[in-house]
């Protein structure tokens, strides 16, 4: 009996080693660490059993979660998704490695004016690939707003959450700020007609400060991902937000029928434009791999699947037509050539910039 | 010779004893110690763009040895009134908290070890099982309770003893909730292990000679509890300074505390050098209770 199990086991052990030995050999593996809810439910298994690859999947939610872990060093990742302005920085850490074009397909898929607006934080487009964009703008509640300022409201405007005499009315039903204050300053420059981009520290402690100074107290809260939920359940009426997750919002509150509705609007004055990039560790180890799924990830089905899901932008032209009409057709996901010409695109900051921004920021939420 | 080598050996071959005394040592250095060297290091470097971002604090020039240490971090934190105001906020939260705990813990632990072994088991399983849910989700779960249309309002709007929602989620009050919700286990079970240990026999004796229950409680329960009740505070005290979960999860804008200051500096800012030295300093803030606690605590062993 004894030696009958003991047989068993010993067979069993050598099946395990056999099937582990397989998989090692063949390295059929891949580490994808992308932001959470940023992919069809469905991509990465159609992936794998197209190519036989498995991807290991883990998310973030901060860039600068993404960041901390890529400047440690040895983030066991081959595939990581920073933002655009991110990656600039990142560039010059020397965290990435080249991406090898000639593996990718499907590259001329992407669109030419956008790559070329991405020069700006990667010159040549050698490190990043486009995956999707979007717009840092207002996520509002037309009909609550419309019940406290009545019908002249500046819904499609700035000044709804940066003019006293409304942002003080609106405190009664909510008002959100992102709690990023890359996104958020450069949006207040804009408003003040100055360079969003802006290198002065002054331009932020004498120009932007005062301006948040003066509506802090009306703010509801600073956060950048509470007001999805809040929006879509008419918790807030009005939130600066990203287009996508006010998108959602607008989904999720169509699905409740609790006679909410939520819109994106991206103010006249102009937004703030982002992309988020696919960009490979230079200490990957699935290099091989990494170039295949960012090629797949640029087939236009497939990323035309992911844009019907997250309601996001892609950089994909070949896709536009895959796109569901009621996405390709909404001009606060895909802006129409008016709309494009007001947008600017985030740039890096010097270490200098950051915690002047991050120190107002702080000063905004805490009073201190 | 044989029995002289076996006595060197004896000598260099670590006893059991030893050995026992050796692992939390071990411990110590490796999960204390040197990490803190770490950190410690790290506060003295400067901010770079690289993997890692800060810089070396030794370099070699010549076959000579250059030692660099930038003092700048610190004198940047006392620059700024931003950070002595965070540290004086968390002490003051973990103080508020730590005695609300006391006054809420105390009762409990005392009702525990008053009560019939059979019980006994059972209320202290109480105390000891929600802790076996994952923390984070118990501190979800006070948004729910605390929100504006939440458990909590909404059985209050339905008694009719308010008239609009209370505003406590996103308060410094939701924080204080939050803090004495999930220390109170570290609080009660130290006490809990304090009164058990009292002698019955001088309550009896202290009835006897006439004394009312309230003075024999503050006479002879509540100084032979005192070691009991520093430990307690301590448990609370020391990590509710360095919280950070429970203030970003149910704390509003105008919560300040150490933890979220630490946080920005490492994520926002990037500023590996100056993090470390808020952690520093924070470390130094919190050693002084942890020597009083020392101090106590050898007392009461001896």
């Amino acid at each position: 009996m004894l030696r009958h199990i003991i047989g068993k086991l010993a067979l069993t052990i050598a099946a395990v080693f056999l099937v582990n030995g397989a998989l090692t050999a063949e390295e059929k593996i891949l580490h994808f660490y992308n932001w959470s809810d940023y992919i069809a439910e469905d991509t990465l298994e159609n992936f794998t059993k197209e190519t036989g690859i498995k991807v290991v999947y883990d998310v973030f939610d901060s860039n600068e979660v993404l960041e901390t872990k890529l400047l440690a060093g040895k983030s066991g990742f081959d595939i990581v998704v920073p933002s655009n302005s991110f990656l600039a920085r990142q560039i010059k850490a020397g965290v990435f490695q080249k991406i090898d074009k000639s593996k990718l397909t499907n590259y001329g898929n992407l669109d030419k004016a956008l790559l070329k607006v991405l020069e700006t934080n990667d010159p040549g487009n050698l490190y990043g690939v486009p995956y999707l964009w979007g717009t840092t703008g207002l996520g509002i509640n037309p009909a609550k707003i419309k019940a406290v300022l009545g019908d002249d409201a500046p819904m499609n405007s700035w000044d709804l959450v940066f003019q006293e005499k409304y942002i003080s009315k609106l405190k009664s039903c909510g008002v959100s700020f992102l709690d990023a204050p890359s996104d958020v300053l450069p949006s207040v420059l804009l408003y003040l007609g100055e360079d969003p981009n802006s290198l002065s520290t002054s331009m932020y402690l004498d120009k932007v400060q005062p301006l948040l100074m003066k509506i802090r107290s009306h703010v509801t809260y600073y956060h950048s991902s509470k007001y999805i939920n809040d929006l879509a359940n008419g918790d807030i009426c009005v939130a600066i937000g990203w287009s996508g997750d006010v998108a959602q919002a607008a989904t999720r509150a169509d699905e409740a029928e609790n006679n909410v509705e939520v819109q994106y609007v991206i103010p006249t004055e102009g937004a703030g434009l982002w992309f988020d990039m696919l960009a490979i560790p230079a200490d990957a180890k699935n290099v091989e791999n990494a170039h295949i799924l960012i090629n797949y990830l640029m087939r236009p089905d497939v990323i035309a699947e992911i844009t019907n899901y997250v309601w996001y932008a892609n950089a994909n032209t070949a896709s536009f037509n895959l796109v569901d009409k009621e996405i390709s057709g909404d001009t606060s996901i895909y802006p129409d050539a008016e709309t494009k010409k007001k947008l600017f695109i985030f740039d890096v900051m010097p270490p200098k910039i950051d915690r002047v921004q991050n120190r107002i920021m702080t000063r905004i939420r805490t009073g201190q | 010779m044989r029995a002289k080598l076996e006595n060197t050996l004896k000598k260099i071959i670590p006893r059991g004893r030893s050995i026992v005394i050796a692992i939390p040592f071990a411990w110590m250095i490796l999960f204390f110690l040197i990490p803190f060297a770490f950190v410690l290091k790290i506060s003295f470097a400067e901010l770079q763009l690289a993997i890692p971002p800060f810089t070396a604090l030794t370099k070699l020039i010549e076959e000579s040895l250059h030692i660099k240490l930038n003092l700048g971090n610190y004198l940047f934190l006392l620059q700024d009134p931003l950070y002595i105001n965070a540290y004086i906020s968390s002490v003051k939260f973990a103080f508020v908290s730590t005695m609300l705990c006391l006054l809420i813990g105390y009762p409990m632990a005392y009702a525990i070890s008053k009560s019939s072994p059979n019980i006994r088991n059972i209320l202290l399983m109480l105390i000891v099982l929600p802790s076996w849910t994952e923390f984070l989700i118990r501190i979800y779960a006070w948004i729910g309770i605390l929100k504006n249309n939440g458990i909590l309002n909404n059985f209050l709007l339905w008694l009719g003893v308010i008239d609009e929602p209370l505003v406590i989620l996103n308060t410094n009050i939701a924080v204080y909730i939050g803090i004495v919700y999930g220390y109170l286990p570290f609080m009660i079970l130290p006490l809990y292990t304090n009164l058990t240990k009292h002698d019955d026999t001088l309550l009896e004796a202290a009835y006897d000679l006439g004394c009312p229950p309230w003075k024999s409680f503050l006479t002879i329960t509540l100084p032979l509890s005192f070691a009991g009740i520093v430990a307690g505070c301590m448990l609370v005290f020391i990590p509710a300074v360095g919280e950070f979960v429970i203030p970003e999860l149910l704390g509003g804008s105008e919560t300040l505390m150490i933890g979220k200051v630490l946080w920005q500096e490492f994520f926002n800012n990037r500023d590996w050098p100056v993090a470390s030295a808020v952690a520093i300093i924070m470390l130094i803030i919190l050693a002084v209770p942890l020597a009083i606690f020392h101090h106590f605590q050898a007392k009461e062993t001896l």
